[in-house]
């Protein structure tokens, strides 16, 4: 970090001891799994910036929004519309999870056996080890899964900052319909936080960047598709999670240029790993920052990652947003529409998301699919039986992945994945 | 060309040669806590011109033995079709991980299942039990079925809390024999949920150290009803898949 963020960190309550222990694990797992690939693209410099000051010079910019009246609002699911946030003037902030962090506080108020990601949100804040969750003014739950619906409670009575999206588990038009009034309400609650009103310019305006955002990453996700594949998963993952975190216009700029600088390693055929090697595609669960665990293993066997069909992925950019309303209720409504678009494995029944699977694999040339649970994530280890029935009936490798943030299954893992892969390449060779 | 395959296990380094002539010999030596002058001994006893590496210690000898690595998985498919060459199916039950894997019709890995990170139902876990029962590892399961079973039956997932289960047993006058019995019910119970997972074809080859336990081999014959080869060294599969890689 280029600058002593002390002061910045203790007048927001974080425990600075433990705060500089996690930042020099950062530090140095970045090191190790990022800076050490080769080849990589000269514009990922930007993006290695803002992962050095995720913790310093982006919640200082937070601190001067605040400052300047503006609402920051932390979010953990796509399901949070960014348009509402940004047409109120608020910033959109993804909160900490992705690491094992604070797993015995957290289980004063969770079970044990609940998913890594749920625990490690937890663990941060009771750790006193995420600035993010430290500046909000509202933290957004969602009703996705069991284990979150349960926890915001809890996260509630620590933070008193909650508010909870209720997300229908079925799309049909009486789901729609409560869908629609949970984006208004969730309308009315920002007014009423920001006190700022909504106006079709403004809605219309701050849909006009998200969908610039999603074009960017839907570009990226494009360029993947090459053999030479011009940029590794990691890189992509990290640009995924970092969509979470920036400020959209900037990353959106950014994207771009990366993206141009790909563009033309496409054409003369520069790439990170030989022509030819393995590409996988991972789906499942979503992987918070630092949660770069399986890329690392899988792109260290020699293979690539092509696609994250997960919601730190392809489900967070998918579909792009209509602005042709002339309301504020028919830009609520498009809003509304837009959202219940996503696969997510908390609908019953989802069969967009095999569709949607086998489109990717088809765009993005992959070889095989590694379907990744987070331990006790239910709905998603639940669906991957559905996957791999799928992908088993076309005879594309498949492999089931359940794991969480700790390194004790690394020996297990890498085998599962290097044997994968061996399966990937006798059939290529056949 | 002599070539030989190395398999580092977590409890075993086995070593495989095949000379010129394609005569092959085995060595094998405990890991122990320094794996790297165990494979140096093992290299003294045979050099060979080419190495490939495998098991969970494989990419040891990649940094430092200059060798190809192949996973666990692939070596001993190709060594469990290299001595029965009608394996569709391999169960190998090693120290740490047991693995059932799937072949294609030319021997190629189709598909394969591991235990998740825990030893239940590995070597490891017959080992503690063996030890928990004052049996040595070699006459463990020697018993076969005991004529009265006592209809008792071993619950835990958890190693160490099958092993409280066994004292328990033990403790409440229970014949030895009954517990082997229920003990490696337990483990075939287990690997058989595993083969579920995959498509188990005949023949299946059984793999490993613990494909000398000869009440494991008639439980799995019990259970699966399939052919079940095991070869006379099954332990040495995987390094001689990886000899002939």
């Amino acid at each position: 970090m280029s600058k002593d963020y002390t002061t910045m960190w203790k007048e927001l309550g974080l425990n600075l001891q433990a705060h500089d222990g996690l930042l020099s694990v950062l530090t140095n797992a970045y090191k190790n799994i990022y800076l050490s690939q080769k080849n990589r693209p000269a514009a990922m410099d930007y993006f290695d910036f803002v992962i050095s000051e995720v913790h310093g010079l982006r919640i200082e910019e937070l601190l001067e929004a605040k400052k300047a009246n503006k609402k920051i609002i932390g979010t953990f699911c796509i399901f949070v519309p960014e348009e509402l946030i940004l047409a109120v003037n608020g910033v959109c902030i993804g909160l900490c999870s992705g690491a094992e962090v604070g797993s015995d506080s957290a289980e004063t108020h969770i079970p044990r056996n609940t998913c890594a990601l749920i625990k490690s949100f937890m663990g941060f804040k009771l750790s006193g080890l995420c600035p993010y969750v430290e500046s909000a003014d509202l933290i957004v739950g969602e009703t996705t899964c069991d284990g979150k619906k349960k926890a915001y409670e809890a996260f509630n009575e620590i933070t008193g900052k909650v508010y909870v999206m209720e997300v229908p588990h079925k799309k049909d038009d009486s789901d729609r319909f409560l869908w629609k009034e949970e984006v208004e309400k969730f309308a009315d609650k920002l007014t009423e936080l920001s006190s700022e009103k909504i106006t079709v310019e403004k809605l219309k305006e701050s849909i006009r960047i998200v969908n610039e955002k999603r074009l960017a990453l839907q570009r990226l996700s494009k360029l993947r598709a090459a053999d030479h594949a011009p940029i590794s998963g990691l890189d992509a993952l990290l640009i995924n999670q970092i969509s979470f975190f920036d400020n959209p216009v900037r990353f959106t700029a950014k994207l771009n240029e990366l993206c141009d600088e790909l563009d033309k390693r496409v054409k003369s055929g520069v790439g990170v790993a030989p022509k030819g090697s393995p590409r996988v595609m991972i789906a499942g669960s979503p992987m918070a920052i630092p949660n770069w665990k399986l890329h690392a293993v899988i792109e260290g066997s020699g293979a690539v990652v092509v696609g994250e069909e997960s919601c730190v992925g392809e489900r967070n950019y998918r579909t792009l947003l209509d602005t042709n309303f002339s309301t504020v209720e028919g830009g609520i409504e498009a809003i509304a529409e837009r959202y219940m678009t996503i696969d997510c494995a908390c609908f019953t029944p989802n069969t967009e998301r095999l569709d949607n699977l086998e489109e990717m694999m088809k765009t993005l040339n992959a070889n095989g699919i590694i379907h990744y649970a987070l331990l006790f994530c239910t709905l998603y280890m639940m669906e991957s039986y559905k996957v791999q029935s799928v992908f088993k009936e076309k005879d594309m490798p498949f492999l089931r992945i359940e794991t969480d943030y700790s390194l004790e299954d690394m020996g297990q893992l890498k085998t599962r994945v290097e044997a994968f892969l061996e399966v990937i390449r006798e059939g290529n060779s056949n | 060309m002599k070539r030989a395959g190395l398999d580092i296990g977590s409890r075993f380094i086995k070593y495989a040669v095949i000379d010129k002539d394609g005569a092959v010999s085995f060595y094998k030596k405990e890991t122990g806590h320094n794996p790297m002058s165990v494979c140096e001994e093992l290299f003294d006893s045979d050099r060979a011109d080419r190495l490939t590496a495998t098991g969970y210690g494989r990419h040891l000898m990649e940094i430092s033995g200059n060798a190809n690595t192949i996973t666990e998985i692939k070596a001993v498919a190709r060594g469990a079709r290299e001595v029965f060459p009608c394996c569709r199916t391999v169960i190998d039950i090693g120290g740490q991980d047991t693995k059932v894997i799937s072949l294609k019709q030319d021997g190629g890995v189709q598909s394969f299942e591991m235990n998740d990170r825990c030893a239940a139902g590995t070597g490891r876990f017959l080992e503690i039990m063996a030890k928990a029962l004052g049996y040595d590892i070699r006459e463990f399961g020697r018993d076969g079925y005991p004529s009265d079973n006592s209809n008792i039956s071993i619950n835990s997932m958890c190693t160490v809390f099958a092993e409280s289960e066994v004292i328990g047993l033990i403790n409440k006058g229970i014949k030895r024999e009954a517990i082997s019995y229920a003990l490696h019910s337990s483990v075939t119970q287990k690997v058989t949920a595993l083969t579920k997972r995959i498509d188990v074809k005949d023949d299946i080859v059984f793999a490993g150290g613990c494909a000398l336990n000869g009440t494991l081999v008639d439980m799995f014959k019990d259970t699966l009803q399939k052919n079940i080869h095991v070869h006379e060294t099954p332990d040495m599969l995987a390094a001689l898949g990886a000899a002939l890689y």
